[in-house]
């Protein structure tokens, strides 16, 4: 359950952080202010008051949401949110002369973005992105206090189960299957790197 | 005014809780502030463990500091707060909380100070190899100084962050703010205010505490300490 809602996080935080970073950087006043006030919004309360207010509060407004749906939008809005600023920033670094030439190039500003700015600026995102995503495991921990049985409320209940005689090998193989993987994230994120960045070697003259 | 009219938003109710989520929120900060002291000092000695150079020593600085911060603080939070009890250790939930809080974070500020450490130019440990002085006077008098300066935004940045995490104290039953109007919410079956209004105060807080760094920072010399 722990790595299912980190995978759709990801992917949630993944898409919001693309949709969030191009449009902090859109000359369109409306997507601009919508991206800041969504980053704004979620990097200034932390996850867990997000989560809380989906589950506890959206049902007055006639929205129920499973625990598990609740837990998967808090989080990847939330590091979306954490995102969106990394995939603005690598963006921004790309040297401006690529962006320049593309203009004269005549492409469209969706090009630009789509077929210049962005494959040279994904390279930069990765490393971020690995923080972000084991972040992101840590984070959802906290969907064991809306009743998912993730990792963390497992633990909790082979706890009571036991009648406290193995509390503390309990919470500490619990840390330590988090702390594997977020190994394994590490690892991944790593390859990753190589392969894209061994592509970016051969590119240049 | 339509809008909170359509979601049945309850402008006296509001009112009647905010005070009690006012001093609520006093313990966020409090845990808050605490932790980071704890955070500032354990980081520091964790930096100084893992510069230690033989390898036999710092190795096992590297594994604690990414155990404990590739490990979620709520885990974290119960393990102290279940364990500690099983050693003898009988804490209140607030300073098990702030404990955990500030050991969690004592590895972000550690991966700052170590950046901070490695910033200072060699040439300032090699005059202090040539004065003669020792590691450790090496450390507090020339390398610690001019660090520190360095650290200082990125350490605020974790101020900020450490205040929003407080929130998680309301699993081991500390009664802040979010815990504060979960009780709110389960009494009067209204957890629309409460919990709005939670995070309104953490959005609040959070945004004026991250201008305050930003001041700070603003008044900080540039360059660290004129020493070159």
């Amino acid at each position: 359950m722990t790595l299912w809602i980190t995978w759709w996080a990801g992917v949630l935080a993944l898409i919001m952080a693309f949709v969030g970073g191009v449009a902090k950087l859109s000359h369109n006043a409306l997507a601009r202010w919508s991206a800041i006030i969504y980053i704004e919004l979620f990097r200034g309360t932390s996850a867990i008051v997000q989560l809380f207010w989906l589950f506890f509060v959206l049902p007055f407004f006639g929205i129920n949401l499973s625990a598990v749906l609740a837990g998967i939008l808090a989080l990847g809005l939330n590091v979306g949110a954490y995102g969106a600023e990394v995939v603005r920033g690598a963006i921004l670094a790309v040297p401006k002369g690529q962006y320049e030439a593309a203009t004269a190039l005549n492409f469209t500003a969706k090009q630009r973005l789509w077929r210049v700015l962005i494959p040279q600026a994904v390279v930069n995102m990765i490393p971020p992105f690995g923080n972000l995503a084991i972040e992101l495991l840590k984070a959802t921990s906290l969907v064991s206090l809306v009743t998912v049985t993730d990792l963390t409320y497992r633990a909790q209940i082979l706890d009571r189960n036991s009648f406290g005689v193995q509390t503390s090998s309990i919470y500490f193989l619990t840390l330590i299957l988090y702390f594997v993987f977020a190994v394994i994230i590490t690892l991944l994120i790593r390859g990753v790197e190589t392969r894209l960045s061994t592509g970016r070697d051969r590119g240049r003259a | 005014m339509n809008f909170f009219e359509r979601i049945d938003w309850d402008w006296s109710f509001a009112a009647e809780i905010m005070p009690v989520l006012a001093r609520a929120v006093i313990i966020n900060v409090q845990a808050t502030l605490l932790g980071f002291v704890i955070a500032v000092t354990v980081g520091l000695g964790f930096a100084l463990w893992r510069r230690h150079p033989n390898r036999w020593v710092s190795y096992p600085a590297v594994f604690v500091i990414e155990f404990i911060r590739s490990t979620p603080l709520l885990v974290q939070l119960y393990f102290l707060f279940f364990v500690l009890p099983l050693w003898g250790v009988r804490l209140p939930a607030l300073a098990t909380g702030t404990i955990a809080l500030g050991l969690h974070f004592s590895t972000y500020a550690s991966e700052v100070y170590r950046s901070g450490l490695d910033n200072v130019p060699r040439g300032q440990w090699e005059a202090a190899t040539a004065l003669n002085l020792t590691t450790r006077n090496t450390y507090l008098r020339i390398i610690i100084p001019q660090a520190i300066p360095i650290t200082v935004p990125a350490l605020g940045n974790y101020l900020v962050a450490m205040f929003k995490e407080s929130a998680l104290l309301s699993a081991i039953s500390v009664v802040e703010i979010l815990q504060r109007g979960k009780i709110i919410g389960s009494q009067t079956f209204r957890y629309l205010e409460p919990i709005t209004i939670a995070g309104i105060v953490f959005l609040v807080l959070t945004i004026v505490s991250a201008l305050l760094v930003q001041a700070v920072e603003r008044t900080l010399p540039q360059q660290g300490v004129p020493l070159k």
